[in-house]
């Protein structure tokens, strides 16, 4: 395995090694860029991965102390669970669901499009989706994702059928089994799907597109990567000029390590992103790196999202094949006469009995709810998410009284639904409800949001330095050689699942940051 | 007559965990130590009975008394009140609540918690009918025993292969290969979405 000297200054370092980081990687060293590749996680595999919900969560979750407030429900239900992502190799790429969504033209023009909406700071992305378009592509070959480049769409399971019943009774139009990073049929050296139903818990028969087994042994190959595990990132350092030089992590035994740097990249998701920017805060930048616009851990995004289970009097085995097994996305355009700006999807989704039990309502007992479970085999379930807000109180900071094993603030995660978000949710959950009813539910549930998968915003992306973090690059816009480079560039949340847009970010950044090495600006 | 005989799922690791291959001489020692015991017979037909090795069981409690063995049973099934579940998978929660129970601090929050439910019921909370157990819980559901209890449930009650019996969920999938062969497509009640929106399975 290639190997970097700690004082090697003329490395790219990249914190974290998910759909951003791991993408970014191997994108560079494709190009001949060397990397270290800084991962707080153990490497798994496809091996190694567990077909059972709670330990498979003790393996790849991101499990450090994390604190919450605000009036969001996930404050009361996880109080120290704001997020259910990932900290292993692979980042949050070992869990997500696949689906795979371009940003609509509109969603990039958040504020031209929906006016000012009181009470959140809305801005246009510094980008169009004419600009994305060509590196959408090649995310979605590189992924391999169904329904593009002649790829075959998935065969629905019994969730999808109960689904689309419903979907086609009450006049829903745009129905199918989507676009998904999952193979239908062998493609790139990876099986295809079989229907195992544990998408969540890291895919095992390796269908499901993740950094862990299809960028980073790539970049591995070429000989660039330097991949540290178990590295946890707690600074990153800068020069009297206010250049980035370095940063210091603490290795697998607990100890201390700087690593000189030509390049940072921070992709450790938009929770420890701002966190790290804010715990390097010097005499220089007395309050966090790239941080003179005030945005660090502001507008933070978790999409608005729910669940809608319902149980019939016949057996659906939801819990069979894959999660996302299909969408509704007639709900997705922007139509303000529903009482609300922005729209959303609506994907399937199935929990096994465990997930099930402690998600379906948490914090529920009695009866109608024991019943409820009692027809579990009967269920069939759909998650709702669409567009936040982005709100400049809804935060991620340091909760100072808190510390972390390595004796760092731990990241306070603030969030207040906006009135948007309400109002959204509650026409998602009478139309999930709707889907269900006409296929002769007995019984449907509303659940609450789970904690957030989807995290976004927190070190967006402006054309001006005043109003965010980054550049239309992620280039922060303080530190010419300082780069964001997961969902925390996120200018606005878009309603579609995020994963797609981070690789397709994260494609773009390598080409300019290669650029910008070879013409030494940088 | 066995111990509980199916894993509780979390502990697989756990050599001490009573298993279905538990020597039965140790078995009786444990019996012998234990200051509560739980028993029951499964239902023949029911979906655990049909996999069990035995359809006796019994589950030995060592720091709680027969009292409060009993009464956090009568919880567990006051807060979750399945139809047919067995007692051997509420007995799984008067085990895990046993071992919160080792500390002197989890023994003090169970027999205050005992006391109040009791105190509250005006008797034997575990003697009481459901719907006179569902009026007490409702009215303490926010006392740190009860909510102990109610947390303890999630993952005691619904993680282990006797749930998963009971429930229909079929769990690991991997080494039967998936259900792209098993039944992830086998709903025939509503008619088949067409090819546009599902496409076949790829040979």
């Amino acid at each position: 395995m290639t190997q970097f000297s700690l004082d090697d200054d003329s490395v790219v370092v990249i914190i974290g090694s998910g759909a951003g980081g791991g993408t970014l990687a191997n994108e560079l060293c494709q190009k001949g860029v060397k990397v270290v590749l800084l991962e707080a996680g153990q490497r798994q595999s496809s091996a190694t991965f567990i077909n059972d919900e709670w330990p498979s969560f003790k393996q790849l979750a991101w499990t450090d102390k994390r604190t919450t407030s605000g009036n969001w429900r996930v404050a009361r239900d996880f109080p120290n669970l704001p997020a259910w992502i990932c900290k292993t190799v692979g980042g949050t790429t070992t869990h997500w669901a696949g689906a795979s969504l371009r940003f609509h033209e509109n969603e990039f023009k958040a504020r031209t499009t929906y006016g000012a909406v009181r009470g959140a700071n809305l801005l246009d992305w510094p980008i169009t989706l004419a600009d994305l378009e060509p590196y959408y592509a090649r995310a979605e070959d590189k992924m391999g994702v169904t329904r593009t480049n002649d790829i075959s769409g998935l065969p629905g399971n019994n969730n999808f059928k109960v689904m689309y019943d419903g979907a086609t009774k009450i006049g829903y139009k745009s129905c199918s089994t989507g676009r998904m990073a999952i193979n239908s049929a062998p493609r790139a050296g990876r099986g295809r799907c079989m229907q195992l139903g544990f998408c969540f818990q890291g895919c095992k028969s390796g269908a499901k597109w993740s950094t862990l087994y299809t960028e980073i042994p790539a970049a591995e190959k070429t000989g660039k990567l330097d991949l540290r595990t178990e590295a946890h990132v707690s600074l990153i350092e800068h020069d009297s000029q206010g250049k980035a030089t370095g940063v210091v992590y603490f290795d697998a035994q607990g100890k201390r390590k700087r690593q000189k740097a030509r390049v940072v990249c921070v992709a450790g998701n938009s929770i420890e992103t701002p966190r790290l920017l804010l715990l390097s805060a010097s005499g220089k930048f007395p309050n966090g790196l790239a941080n003179s616009s005030g945005q660090v851990g502001r507008n933070y995004m978790r999409h608005m999202t729910g669940s809608v289970y319902a149980y019939f009097d016949k057996p659906v085995h939801f819990y069979r094949g894959t999660v996302m097994a299909g969408i509704i996305q007639d709900e997705v355009e922007n139509n303000p006469k529903r009482g609300f700006v922005g729209g959303y999807e609506m994907e399937t989704i199935s929990l096994g009995l465990p997930f099930y039990a402690a998600f379906l309502n948490p914090g529920s007992w009695g009866p109608e709810y024991a019943e409820f479970l009692d027809n579990y085999a009967n269920t069939a379930g759909m998650w709702l998410v669409g567009e936040d807000m982005p709100q400049e109180s809804n935060r991620v900071t340091l909760n100072t009284a808190v510390t972390d094993q390595y004796g760092l603030a731990v990241p306070n995660v603030h969030y207040d639904d906006h009135p948007n978000d309400i109002a959204m949710r509650a026409h998602a959950y009478k139309q999930g409800e709707a889907v269900y009813r006409a296929v002769g539910a007995k019984k449907v549930m509303r659940t609450p949001p789970y904690p957030s998968t989807h995290n976004m915003g927190t070190c967006r992306m402006s054309e001006r330095p005043s109003d965010g973090v980054c550049n239309k690059h992620g280039q922060t816009h303080d530190i010419a050689n300082l780069f964001i480079s997961d969902g925390s560039q996120f200018t606005t949340s878009a309603a579609e699942n995020p994963t797609l847009t981070i690789v397709t970010l994260a494609i773009r950044q390598a080409d300019y940051i290669a650029q910008q090495l070879s013409q030494q600006a940088i | 007559m066995i111990p509980i005989f199916f894993r509780p799922r979390q502990a697989a690791n756990d050599p001490s965990t009573s298993g279905q291959d538990f020597p039965s001489d140790i078995g009786r020692r444990n019996v012998i130590k234990a200051s509560a015991m739980l028993t029951g017979v499964l239902a023949a037909q029911s979906a655990v009975g049909l996999l069990a090795p035995s359809l006796a069981w019994a589950l030995d409690v060592s720091n709680l008394d027969q009292g409060q063995a009993d009464t956090v049973q009568a919880l567990a099934k006051t807060l979750f009140p399945h139809k047919g579940l067995p007692d051997a998978v509420y007995a799984l929660v008067v085990k895990d609540i046993d071992g919160f129970a080792a500390t002197a601090d989890g023994r003090g929050l169970v027999s205050a918690g005992v006391r109040n439910l009791n105190a509250k019921a005006g008797g034997d909370f575990s003697k009481k009918s459901l719907a006179a157990r569902h009026q007490v819980v409702a009215a303490l559901i926010d006392d740190p025993f009860v909510q102990k209890v109610r947390g303890t449930c999630i993952t005691s009650l619904y993680d282990n292969d006797m749930a998963f019996a009971h429930f229909g969920y079929q769990g690991e999938a991997f080494s039967k290969g998936g259900y792209v062969f098993r039944g992830f497509n086998d709903l025939t009640w509503l008619s088949n979405p067409p090819a546009s929106a599902s496409p076949p399975v790829i040979a």
